[in-house]
């Protein structure tokens, strides 16, 4: 099995997003978005883990099963997840 | 049945000697040995706890431990079991010494980790049993908040802690199994071939890898506001106690499953085997452990039905439960069509497996009740439901277990244990498990409450039994415990095929050698192919 071998600019790149994702971050906090603040904050915090997951963890490049494993990690967390709020967002149904 | 040896020969117990060799080597077959070592003193553990509280409920009064003492014992008698026997058991020990044999393999892929998984296991129960030397802990078993954060006075971080790094054990070994079985089976051993032992495993590691975490960050979540103080689960912090039940039960209902899957693997081997049939719809048998493995996982509100939980999650859960019963219930009835026209032997391991269907099933059918919002509502933290899942942990698992031994002990041992008391205590077990824990569904239904060291007089006759049960039940696990032992010494020497059943690793010598197999083996059958076995025989 060939092994893919990433260029360190690559990675560099990828750092340079990461950090530049930091800022955004940063920057976005200070705006008054309401309730969007949170929807930014988590969108560019998951962009940036999907980097890290993607090129810092080698899953591009990886097999079909490595992708297929990495998914099923994040399908059993949206499993906990979902149902979890299933609960906290019907609690009030029931008194209305 | 037996074979005479002519000069000594070399396997995996005598290849090397010394104290060392054991506690060093990374052969799967000893530290299977390790493993059966570790988990059988916590299974006496437990048990112990077990004998002290049916003692207490001989009699009505609260007359012979403290309220808190009686605490105690009840939790400590569910950590020990669930958490050091039931998890590693079948994986840890049957199925270590098992799968490389059943898919052809030299060792498991990651020999190192697998040794490292046994010593983070000890490192675990080590904890656990320094928490119970000191006094240990009076939460239950679920550690539910916010009692366990904020007002319990025991040792609750020491015995969390000592989950927490068993849990990278179990984690580690699910890992270790997911890839030998993917990368090294045999030449021609495609998935369809395999044993079905081996894709139960393979099911159960999926949940040891994907449930484990959860539990080790609801255990740092209960340290962190026990130690300080921050506000998740305690409604004086800020925190919520549901959510505590919500995180603790993803990880513990799946467990469940840990336990009874590998069970049920053992169940398939034992009932082929002794029915000297194929299995009846092999494909359906290998997908139901799939999807027990996934459905298991969107059951877990089930726990929370009398919480405050919203009554619409409690209905999705309620369906979701009773959906799960559907693949469980694809097994037995698989099980049992596999038995029809078998050619049936009675021997001990078979015994074990016609009492787990049994069992099983009672404790399954009692699952799909409790499942039913409204008899959970009525019979909720009685001993409807003490009865129930022991029926599953301990009529199911423990079962299997027990039948999975004495299936592969000449494989394991290279000796033969004696077949009158072999089949004696399987009896016993049988006898008194039902004993034990068949009036626990009358006193429940009856609205006896678990968790209480007094109760009211006209329960006595009911709990008298219960305890007279579990003399029977212990009675019966000591039994097994001393032919073993006595097999090692005395036992008739095995054949490499005492049972005349299919599979790779009979086709090996009892005990195998250090490296398995003397010619890397190929397959060109499917499993279970009794029929080309006696065609062979025929030939021959």
């Amino acid at each position: 099995m060939s092994v893919h071998v990433t260029p360190i600019r690559v990675y560099l790149l990828i750092f340079g997003a990461l950090m530049v994702g930091t800022l955004l971050t940063v920057w976005a906090a200070f705006l008054q978005l309401g309730a969007f603040n949170d929807i930014v904050a988590m969108a560019i915090a998951v962009t940036k883990a999907t980097l890290v997951v993607l090129y810092f963890m080698h899953v591009r490049h990886s097999t079909r099963l490595t992708k297929i494993t990495v998914v099923a990690g994040f399908l059993w967390l949206a499993i906990l997840v979902g149902l979890l709020l299933s609960d906290y967002f019907t609690r009030g149904f029931l008194a209305g | 049945m037996s074979e005479r040896q002519g000069p000594r020969r070399q396997h995996y117990l005598n290849a090397t000697w010394g104290l060392k060799s054991w506690l060093l080597t990374k052969d799967h077959k000893r530290i299977a040995i390790l493993y059966l070592l570790g988990i059988t003193v916590f299974f006496f553990i437990g048990g112990l706890f077990a004998v002290l509280i049916r003692l207490e409920l001989a009699t009505p009064a609260g007359d012979m431990v403290q309220p808190d003492t009686y605490n105690r014992l009840f939790t400590m008698h569910g950590v020990m079991m669930i958490f050091f026997f039931l998890i590693p058991s079948i994986p840890a020990v049957l199925g270590n010494f098992l799968i490389p044999l059943m898919i052809g393999a030299k060792d498991l892929a990651f020999p190192k980790l697998n040794l490292a998984s046994w010593y983070i296991y000890m490192l675990g129960g080590s904890f656990a049993l320094w928490a119970m030397f000191n006094g240990g802990v009076d939460t239950g078993w679920t550690f539910y908040t916010p009692f366990s954060t904020t007002f319990s006075n025991s040792y609750v971080i020491a015995t969390a802690l000592g989950i927490f790094i068993l849990g990278f054990s179990s984690i580690l070994t699910g890992l270790n199994f997911v890839v030998t079985i993917h990368r090294m089976r045999a030449p021609g051993l495609t998935w369809f071939r395999l044993p079905l032992f081996v894709w139960a495993q393979y099911a159960t590691s999926l949940i040891q890898i994907l449930g484990t975490p959860v539990l080790a960050v609801t255990i740092l979540l209960v340290a962190a506001e026990r130690l300080l103080h921050i506000g998740i689960f305690d409604p004086a912090l800020g925190g919520d106690p549901v959510l505590f039940q919500h995180l603790f039960w993803f990880y513990s209902h799946p467990a469940v499953y840990i336990m009874v899957l590998p069970s049920m693997g053992v169940i398939s081997e034992l009932i082929t085997a002794f029915a000297r049939k194929r299995i009846f719809g092999y494909q359906f048998v290998a997908f139901a452990s799939i999807a027990i493995a996934v459905l298991g996982f969107l059951v877990w509100g089930h726990h929370m039905f009398v919480s405050s939980q919203s009554v619409y999650a409690g209905v999705v859960f309620s369906f979701l439960s009773m959906f799960v019963a559907v693949p469980s219930a694809v097994k037995v009835f698989n099980w049992t069509a596999t038995l029809y026209q078998g050619s049936i032997s009675w021997d001990t391991p078979m015994l074990y497996a016609l009492g787990f269907i049994g069992l099983f099933t009672i404790g399954g059918l009692t699952g799909v009740m409790l499942s039913t919002l409204g008899i959970d509502i009525h019979v909720h933290d009685t001993y409807f439901v003490v009865a129930h899942f022991h029926y599953i942990m301990v009529g199911g698992a423990i079962m299997g277990y027990l039948g999975g031994l004495h299936f592969w002990w000449p494989k394991i041992t290279g000796r033969l244990y004696p077949v009158f008391w072999s089949k004696l205590s399987a009896l016993m077990i049988f006898v008194g498990f039902n004993l034990t824990f068949f009036p626990q569904f009358l006193l429940g239904y009856m609205g006896m409450p678990r968790r209480y060291h007094a109760y009211p007089e006209e329960f006595q006759v009911l709990n008298v039994m219960s305890s007279a049960g579990a003399t029977i039940l212990g009675v019966g696990y000591l039994i097994p415990m001393i032919y073993f032992v006595w097999s090692m010494r005395y036992g008739e020497r095995a054949s490499s095929n005492p049972w005349g059943a299919v599979g790779l690793e009979w086709e090996t010598t009892s005990p195998p050698p250090s490296h398995n197999f003397l010619e890397p083996p190929t397959v060109d059958h499917e499993a279970y192919d009794y029929v080309r076995r006696a065609q062979e025989q025929r030939v021959a």
